[in-house]
């Protein structure tokens, strides 16, 4: 187990550097230049500008500084926002779209799977029908309309919630039953699925024949395994909603991670594009590790070597 | 001697969109106590959903229990509710199932699932409820059983996990065992010290088992009576030593005339021409006449279901004139 986690930790660090080095040379493939704004900046300007952060220097040279820098920890200041290191843009926005995911992942689990558990026992009957109708339209309904809606609903209609801003307590609801919603109706239908699947098995014919009662043998014996598709996917969805959403933090104002992925890039803002790259994928290699290790425990069949 | 489970006239049907499949119609089986009960038949002629409608493990719907009872131990088991069967099953009647790979979770530790009806029905601590599954572990042949309780499914062979099947069904101690071909899905060599196990389990314990088969070599070998069904019905029920001796229905006699050890080297296995009918359509006479090889199709019953009589003592036929040499009277 140690050396299981050990050698996906060293794998980890392989995956960032290619990634970091992908990422370096791709944002420099884009036209365009950190300092290339709509109004002209007058030669010596951008000479002073480009010298004192390094972009004077040949790609090459830019690569090994940047990786050095990278590989002891420090993300570099942003290009865009003068002087201010990436590490504190990413430390004062990810909080918010931490807090936005986590509520928004503890919906979708708290609403999907129940409704992925009782459609499966009742399959067929008018619970089943209407719990997938419902999920089918989550899953149809994307973030731009969703969130809207609510809005509409609960920030203007019935006047209980801001319709948008990141300035009282409760401004984390919207934009997380948003995401939650939607997430939530992924989640019903693979447990539904999951579960249908556990059922039929013969072990479960086991189990009854042994006198377990109902509740017992979906608690005991059927809901490890057909957790095991709603895991896999949970792992992915996690860092995804967790990074925080553009769409969402566009709609809701909020001063979200999800931001600085989609304009550092407009921008040209290298250094933040690399901070912003590496940091998710070192997130989503983590949460990888933590699904792979989940599953093992789930799953005993499932070895980690 | 006195019977432990009686069951007359069970009438058991599935409503499917493609009509009523009459499953099973008027089985009676009797068993008494440390007996062996075998009932044969080919897939599909109602084997298993007799016995598995007597445990409530039937999917209702489509199934249904349309009539019978089903006397054990003072009480009709088509009667009981489903939480006063939950505490006949795996009590006081187990079950162990064809394909082991399958029959155990593979999510649980194999300690877990063994000791789960004595923690269920008995009540018994988890400390005290391992002990007895080391026990039991060991008095089904298998080695290290302290170590093999922490282990999951998946690090058994098919011919443990059965051993573990059977270990589960006995740990409470059952007054019935119905075995559902437990020996089917393993290999020749593991089937015969499976049965052995079965067979001395069943005379230390003294329980009665109730043993789904299609194969008659098998019964030959275990029952004391054998049932023989046809789409749904019996066709015969006789004394293991009676039927053998002389199988007076024309389907025993194919079944036995199917038994390849018992046919010479180098002939074509003798086989059963054609399908058992499909019983949402079943004809309204002897139900094996289609497939009668032995020139008297033409007196078969066509216009009513063969009756059951008792030629002998405890020796029950379907009354067919065709299929029955010589007729019964």
């Amino acid at each position: 187990m140690l050396r299981f986690i050990l050698r996906r930790l060293f794998q980890s660090l392989l995956v960032l550097g290619v990634v970091f080095t992908a990422t370096f040379f791709l944002i420099r493939l884009k036209p365009g230049d950190p300092f290339s704004g709509e109004k002209a900046m007058p030669a010596s300007v951008r000479a002073q500008m480009e010298k004192r952060y390094g972009l004077d220097l040949p790609v090459w040279k830019q690569y090994f500084v940047h990786a050095a820098a990278f590989a002891r920890g420090d993300l570099l200041p942003s290009l865009r926002y003068e002087g201010v290191p990436n590490a504190k843009i990413i430390a004062d926005s990810f909080p918010v779209s931490l807090v936005i995911g986590l509520s928004a992942l503890t919906i979708a689990i708290g609403v999907g799977l129940p409704a992925g558990i009782v459609a499966a026992l009742r399959k067929n009957t008018w619970l089943d029908y209407s719990a997938m109708s419902l999920a089918m339209l989550g899953i149809c309904l994307p973030t731009f309309v969703m969130g809207p809606v609510l809005q509409w609903i609960f920030g203007l209609k019935l006047g209980w919630l801001n319709v948008a801003g990141w300035f009282e307590r409760s401004d984390w609801i919207l934009p997380s039953a948003t995401m939650g919603l939607i997430y939530a109706a992924y989640i019903a239908r693979l447990t539904r699925g999951g579960m249908l699947e556990v059922l039929n098995q013969d072990f479960i014919r086991t189990a009854r024949a042994k006198g377990v009662p109902g509740r017992q043998i979906v608690m005991g014996h059927a809901l490890r395994g057909g957790l095991l598709p709603v895991v896999a996917f949970l792992g992915p969805a996690f860092a995804g909603i967790t990074t925080g959403s553009f769409i969402i933090e566009k709609i809701f104002q909020l001063p979200g991670l999800g931001q600085h992925f989609v304009g550092s890039v407009f921008n040209s803002d290298y250094t933040l594009v690399q901070a912003t790259t590496v940091f998710y994928a070192a997130l989503l290699v983590l949460i990888n590790l933590g699904t792979d290790i989940l599953q093992a425990w789930l799953n005993p069949r499932v070895r980690l070597t | 001697m006195s019977a432990i489970l009686e069951v007359t006239d069970l009438q058991v049907s599935f409503h499917t969109r493609h009509g009523v499949v009459k499953a099973v119609d008027g089985v009676s089986l009797r068993v008494e106590a440390g007996q062996t009960v075998g009932i044969v038949g080919e897939s599909g002629s109602g084997k298993s959903v007799t016995c598995y409608s007597l445990l409530g493990l039937i999917p209702q719907p489509p199934g249904r229990i349309e009539g019978g009872r089903a006397m054990f131990g003072g009480q009709n088991l088509l009667g009981l509710s489903e939480a006063e069967l939950q505490k006949v099953r795996g009590s006081r009647i187990s079950m162990i199932f064809q394909d082991p790979m399958t029959s155990l979770n593979p999510y649980l530790k194999i300690g877990t699932q063994l000791v789960e009806p004595l923690r269920l029905h008995q009540g018994l601590s988890k400390a005290a409820a391992w002990a007895r599954g080391i026990e039991a572990l060991r008095e089904v042949g298998i080695a290290e059983p302290t170590s093999r309780m922490d282990q999951y499914p998946h690090e058994f062979s098919g011919g443990m996990r059965q051993r573990v099947m059977i270990a589960m069904a006995l740990i409470t101690r059952p007054e019935l065992l119905i075995a559902d071909e437990p020996t089917t899905a393993l290999d020749v060599t593991i089937q015969q010290q499976v049965l052995d196990l079965i067979k001395d389990l069943q005379k230390r314990l003294g329980i009665a088992v109730i043993f789904i088969t299609h194969d008659l070599a098998v019964v030959h070998e275990v029952c004391d009576v054998v049932n023989v069904m046809y789409a749904g019905r019996l066709v015969e029920s006789a004394k293991a030593e009676a039927l053998f001796a002389q199988p007076r229905h024309a389907y025993t006699r194919a079944l036995m005339r199917s038994i390849p050890a018992l046919q010479d080297r180098g002939q074509a296995l003798y086989t059963i021409p054609g399908l058992p009918p499909d019983l949402s359509l079943l004809p309204s006479g002897c139900a094996f006449r289609a497939r009668q090889t032995e020139d008297r199709q033409g007196l078969c019953l066509t216009d009513r279901p063969p009756p059951l009589r008792e030629v002998a003592p405890q020796h029950w036929i379907q009354d067919c004139p065709g299929c029955v040499e010589g007729g019964l009277s």
